[in-house]
């Protein structure tokens, strides 16, 4: 690994990892089972110092900011590395947010530049024509004769670029972990962040020039930003990008390209899995046999940590499924079903299951695999300190982190700064405890929110609005169904909407709820409704006491009391 | 038989739901009840029906089978 100790900035380690192996593959862009381009770590910097002055000539400075809203392919990292080099911060955006989403996010975060896609582009102008008055928009891959709607060609010719120093302290990114209803949360994370978490993860996964990590999650996630992006450039290893998420393609791709290291999210793994499984399922009785003693002698021969080349000569077929060459997967985002994971170690395909959030870099606490321990998110990092505050008589409470890898804030909203960090702590909403060996075990949260298989948080304000002034109905409230009754589990986590009824609940109310739910995507849907009469507590400027209301609710009813939200 | 009830078609067979019991407007995750991969399972199966290639992006906002059906047919 290239190293970072003496380097300042994120732009520059990266920089500096392009001429340490100039010749090297950088980037593999896959698009189902063709090839679309091939990029050498030299022609990532040729790229990235191209774009970077055009960035420049466009009116683009140092400690602006560049919102990057792409799907998976190599010109997102090269787009970042052309910001990071003329000292711009990187404003990452989720491309699967609808345009009115993303326009609230490119509002808040006021950006000088939007790197996009054509596609996206189009839908953001037709939500609001003025956006292109907003922003300098830059798109790749534009056909010659299409519409630009005032944007201009990535591929532009430019005037050389005039690098622009960044110190450690300085914000590199921001990268909003929720707030597409609500307020929201920009988290601004250091170069300094940046790096502290390179160099701990470095250490702990190594990659060497000839590994290849598969880039499916969205590179705008805090785990493909670092473990897809910043990892494999100060590793020379090579990234092969992937347009599509579909399980076939996946599968392809991991042969043709020999992946060696991959990052999903607990639903790409769990349909991972679920095909294996058919798979076993489908052998004849003997070969059913064969394979469970085999996965019974992998099972022995693992037991203090993983061993790659005994379980891929042992288990052959299921690990040439994955391309032959799949040396560990890494799971997060949200948490992972302790059982799928150990199938997967079973198969000798370790699962390295950490614990992180956005507003403390990529991970705080990693399990090492040495030996694994699927029913623990690991240890803290190196340099990461995690305390339990507040722990009941089981040792159970709040977790609070200080590290070099902690935020250095919210952007623009200081009170939620200050609620988030306190005394140089952040507080993170879950609750777990501490096991005798020192590995974290997280129980549930705190907080009023849910993240769903996907990896995506969802706060119950940001769907609230979408069941505004329902018919025959007093007021409404959404809430995490765990918020109301704890279950001590973080799998399959669910919203609830509480509704207060001006009589009953009437079947004009059911459908109208039914029928917004749909608007919603399909990952912030209620899942449950119910129905409760008395006024809900409020402040002295009308908002709902959440906690109040959740704390009288659970202790007067009992989950059986939901009815289905569809 | 047209785009839209083929797709209800090869939903049906794929999920083993009783094909009447899905309509054009039917949000297919919610009546399937299916996750976003399977849709994309879904999906990878009606490109090779209808000999098309849908990129990912396409399918943003896409939940019914209506929705899908006109997409199809703006490529058939």
């Amino acid at each position: 690994m290239l190293s970072t100790a003496r380097i300042a900035n994120l732009g520059d380690a990266l920089w500096e990892a392009t001429h340490a192996f100039p010749t090297q593959t950088a980037f593999i862009e896959a698009n189902r089972d063709r090839v679309n381009g091939v990029w050498t770590h030299g022609e990532v910097r040729a790229e990235a110092d191209r774009l970077g002055g055009l960035l420049q000539s466009k009116g683009v400075e140092a400690n602006d900011r560049v919102a990057i809203l792409m799907g998976n392919q190599a010109r997102w990292p090269i787009s970042a590395m052309a910001a990071f080099r003329v000292g711009a911060i990187v404003m990452p955006l989720d491309y699967k947010l609808t345009p009115a989403e993303q326009l609230a996010l490119l509002q808040h975060g006021t950006p000088k530049a939007l790197i996009t896609e054509q596609v996206i582009w189009r839908r953001l102008v037709e939500e609001d024509p003025t956006i292109a008055d907003a922003l300098i928009p830059l798109i790749p891959e534009a056909p010659d004769d299409a519409d630009l709607k005032g944007a201009i060609r990535w591929e532009s010719e430019s005037t050389p670029v005039i690098p622009a120093s960044r110190r450690r302290e300085d914000t590199a990114c921001i990268v909003y972990s929720s707030g597409t209803g609500g307020t929201p949360k920009g988290c601004m994370l250091s170069h300094g962040n940046y790096l502290a978490q390179a160099e701990i993860l470095g250490t702990l996964f190594p990659l060497v020039e000839t590994d290849r990590y598969f880039s499916i999650l969205p590179t705008n996630h805090a785990i493909d930003f670092m473990c897809g992006f910043i990892l494999p450039m100060l590793f020379g290893a090579t990234v092969v990008h992937q347009r599509t998420l579909r399980p076939q393609f996946i599968a392809s791709t991991m042969k043709r390209q020999g992946i060696t290291h991959m990052a999903v999210v607990p639903l790409l793994l769990k349909a991972l899995g679920d095909r294996i499984r058919e798979q076993l399922d489908a052998l004849p009785d003997w070969q059913r046999r064969i394979a469970d003693g085999l996965i019974s002698v992998n099972d022995n021969l693992t037991a203090k940590r993983p061993n790659q080349r005994v379980s891929s000569l042992l288990l052959k077929p299921i690990h040439e499924a994955f391309g032959g060459r799949l040396k560990q997967l890494f799971c997060g985002g949200a948490f992972v079903d302790p059982e799928l994971a150990q199938f997967f170690y079973r198969l000798g395909l370790p699962v390295a299951i950490g614990y992180g959030l956005t507003e403390a870099g990529t991970v705080v606490t990693v399990n090492d695999l040495k030996p694994f321990r699927p029913d623990t998110v690991g240890m803290p990092v190196r340099g990461t300190s995690l305390e339990i505050r507040d722990a009941d008589a089981n040792g159970i409470g709040e977790v609070w982190i200080q590290g070099p890898t902690v935020m250095q804030g919210y952007l623009d909203a200081p009170e939620l700064t200050a609620e988030a960090i306190v005394d140089g702590w952040l507080r993170t909403g879950d609750l777990g405890h501490f096991d005798a060996s020192g590995h974290l075990k997280l129980v549930g949260r705190r907080s009023n929110m849910i993240v769903t298989g996907g990896g995506k948080n969802i706060y119950p304000e940001d769907v609230e609005a979408t069941f505004d002034d329902l018919s025959d109905c007093e007021e409404s409230c959404v809430f995490a169904t765990d918020f109301i009754w704890p279950r001590g589990s973080m799998v399959d986590e669910t919203l609830v909407l509480v509704i207060r009824p001006q009589d009953a609940l009437t079947k004009d109310t059911r459908t109208m709820v039914a029928e917004r739910n749909r608007t919603l995507a399909d990952f912030k849907r209620v899942s449950h409704l119910l129905v409760w009469s008395e006024p809900f507590p409020r402040t002295a400027s009308m908002k709902v006491k959440r906690s109040e209301l959740a704390k009288q609710i659970g202790e007067q009813c009992a989950p059986n009391a939901l009815e289905e939200a569809a | 038989m047209n785009i839209t009830d083929q797709l209800i078609t090869l939903a049906s067979r794929r999920f083993q739901v009783d094909p009447a019991t899905l309509q054009p407007e039917d949000d297919f995750f919610e009546k399937l009840g299916i996750d976003s991969i399977q849709a994309l399972d879904l999906l990878s199966e009606v490109e090779m029906h209808f000999d098309v290639e849908i990129p990912d992006y396409e399918l943003q906002g896409v939940v019914t089978f209506a929705a899908l059906s006109a997409l199809i047919e703006g490529r058939v």
